[in-house]
């Protein structure tokens, strides 16, 4: 794998206060990379780091081959930022801000396109102050993009859009992955980390404490599968006896039943097999927030 | 070089979108030139303005009103704002460099100082009847000096106060002091002594005698080398001080 990102040992405090406690990791280009955790995990301080926008206080860092300590203005021109404290000019009409964003980069760069796929494109003409909070949130993603980056860093993107606004964001970033830009994702938000990315760090107290991919931190960390039915027949002690059953709770007759393995496939057979055809048997798979609950001992509180 | 370019040509409409600067920068300048041409006329009276018409000593002056507004109220309150809100991250998250940000600020500023010393001209000229200035080559010199001196001043400004308040509070503030005592207000003749003291201490005294010099006849009014350097002190300290304080969050 190429590296276009690489950190080692990043340390960041602010008087007393550790934001980064020691961070290493590589970005391999073209991929969409996540740092996914709760807020003050210390993910912003570590990409504002790599986008020299702050000075770390030690550690080695190299963004598309430059170092942010020395080269910081021809990487800032080079690299996309979202950022998640940021504002425009109230009175900067919508293209105004495309066009002067757009003019920081010798490339060819027409910003119209990014008009339509954001949905920006009737709003062309409005005032920043005169958006809802996602047009803005669209606009600087959109911001982000105009000067074709090499690397874009998108932090809490989708914050203040709406579901279907976030579905079609995840498939415009996707489809930035596939242009070839390098994308670093901030996000507590565990569906974003778990549909967006190839691979996640979860950040926690200023530490990356699992890295992967969603699918290999899920294998590695969460391995239960849950087959939740609901029957009025009282007796279920043959499912103890299925293949890979761990567990079998009941709460009226709502029953879960918790395993590893094919467990839906041989859960269901049993039941078959004992006249019980329920019609809302389904099964959960492991979640990213079960690879989350494990390795920080907690949920993400917004 | 294009960066600075549309910068500053979004600044400039920034400026014009914005009625509070507007309205100090170009409207109260013309309305002080009615008000003061209507009660003095240009009649010369030995005991005030410098022994000449009122007019001709007020034309200048409102040059430099023009540009103390942008020093004072215009520069503070915009450079404040884009910091306290973000702006200024945002830019420099994208490359933006300081002399980009503030070289567009400066631009702006002359622009929109030729602009309002423009219609203070054309409608001065059309109502009471000034002379016309003396040395126009001085007075180019004397404008682009006054121009730098408030830029300056501003940037200073912008970079020590810390909030929009706090720049809104303390541009008005000197904004009217200086207006007031500082030559674009009643003859410095007529002031007490602690009028003239505080007059004396203003930027705008030196921009404007710089200006009136330039601008008015005769071997009283040469190149005024005593102020003009004062001026080109303000500017230069004022540029340190607000390199040593600018920050961009």
């Amino acid at each position: 794998m190429t590296s276009i990102i690489s950190v080692q040992n990043l340390r960041k405090t602010y008087g007393k206060t550790v934001a980064v406690a020691d961070i290493s990791f590589e970005v391999a280009q073209g991929e969409i990379f996540g740092f996914l955790g709760p807020n003050g995990a210390g993910k912003t301080t570590t990409v504002e780091c790599l986008q020299a926008l702050r000075d770390p206080d030690s550690g080695k860092i190299s963004v598309i081959g430059l170092d942010p300590l020395r080269q910081a203005q021809e990487l800032r021109r080079r690299i996309g930022s979202q950022l998640q404290e940021s504002a425009l000019p109230d009175r900067i009409k919508v293209w105004e801000a495309l066009d002067l964003f757009a003019s920081v980069t010798d490339k060819i760069s027409d910003w119209h396109p990014l008009l339509e796929q954001w949905g920006l494109a009737e709003k062309r003409k409005s005032s920043f102050a005169a958006l809802s909070g996602g047009q803005k949130q669209r606009l600087f993603i959109a911001l982000s993009l105009v000067n074709n980056p090499e690397v874009v860093f998108l932090d809490e993107m989708t914050t203040g859009l709406d579901p279907a606004a976030r579905r079609v964001a995840w498939d415009l970033i996707r489809a930035v992955r596939d242009s070839g830009t390098t994308v670093v994702l901030v996000t507590h938000f565990m569906d974003e980390a778990e549909n967006l990315c190839d691979r996640v760090a979860i950040v926690d107290k200023g530490k990356i404490v699992a890295s992967d991919s969603p699918q290999g931190l899920i294998a590695s960390y969460a391995t239960g599968v849950r087959v939740l039915f609901s029957t009025d027949k009282p007796d279920l002690a043959f499912l103890e006896k299925v293949s890979g059953v761990k567990n079998v709770t009941r709460r009226g007759d709502r029953v879960e039943v918790e395993g590893s393995g094919p467990l839906l496939a041989l859960v269901a057979a049993a039941l078959v097999e004992h006249g019980i055809v329920p019609p809302d048997l389904r099964v959960e798979q492991p979640s990213l927030e079960d690879v989350f609950l494990k390795v920080t001992g907690r949920a993400v509180v917004d | 070089m294009r960066t600075l370019t549309k910068l500053t040509w979004v600044e400039i409409k920034l400026f014009i979108r914005e009625p509070m600067v507007v309205v100090f920068t170009l409207a109260l300048p013309i309305i002080f030139l009615f008000v003061m041409g209507g009660v003095f006329g240009n009649t010369p009276n030995p005991e005030v303005y410098r022994g000449v018409g009122a007019m001709n000593y007020y034309m200048p002056s409102y040059y430099g009103l023009v540009m103390m507004a942008i020093g004072t109220v215009a520069l503070p309150l915009h450079l404040a704002g884009y910091r306290e809100r973000g702006i200024l991250r945002r830019l420099r998250a994208s490359s933006f460099s300081i002399w980009t940000v503030l070289g567009s600020q400066l631009l702006v500023s002359a622009i929109i100082a030729i602009l309002g010393s423009l219609l203070v001209t054309v409608l001065g000229l059309a109502t009471y009847s000034p002379d016309l200035p003396e040395n126009i080559p001085q007075l180019i010199g004397a404008f682009f000096l006054g121009v730098a001196c408030f830029t300056s001043f501003g940037f200073f400004l912008g970079a020590v106060l810390p909030s929009t308040r706090a720049a809104q509070g303390i541009g008005l503030i000197l904004f009217f002091v200086m207006m007031i005592l500082g030559g674009a207000g009643p003859p410095p003749e007529v002031m007490s002594n602690v009028m003239g003291f505080i007059g004396d201490i203003t930027p705008l005294r030196y921009v404007i005698l710089t200006l009136q010099n330039a601008w008015l006849p005769g071997p009283d009014f040469d190149w005024y080398t005593s102020a003009s350097l004062i001026t080109v002190g303000i500017t230069v300290v004022s540029a340190l001080l607000a390199a040593k304080f600018f920050r961009w969050e």
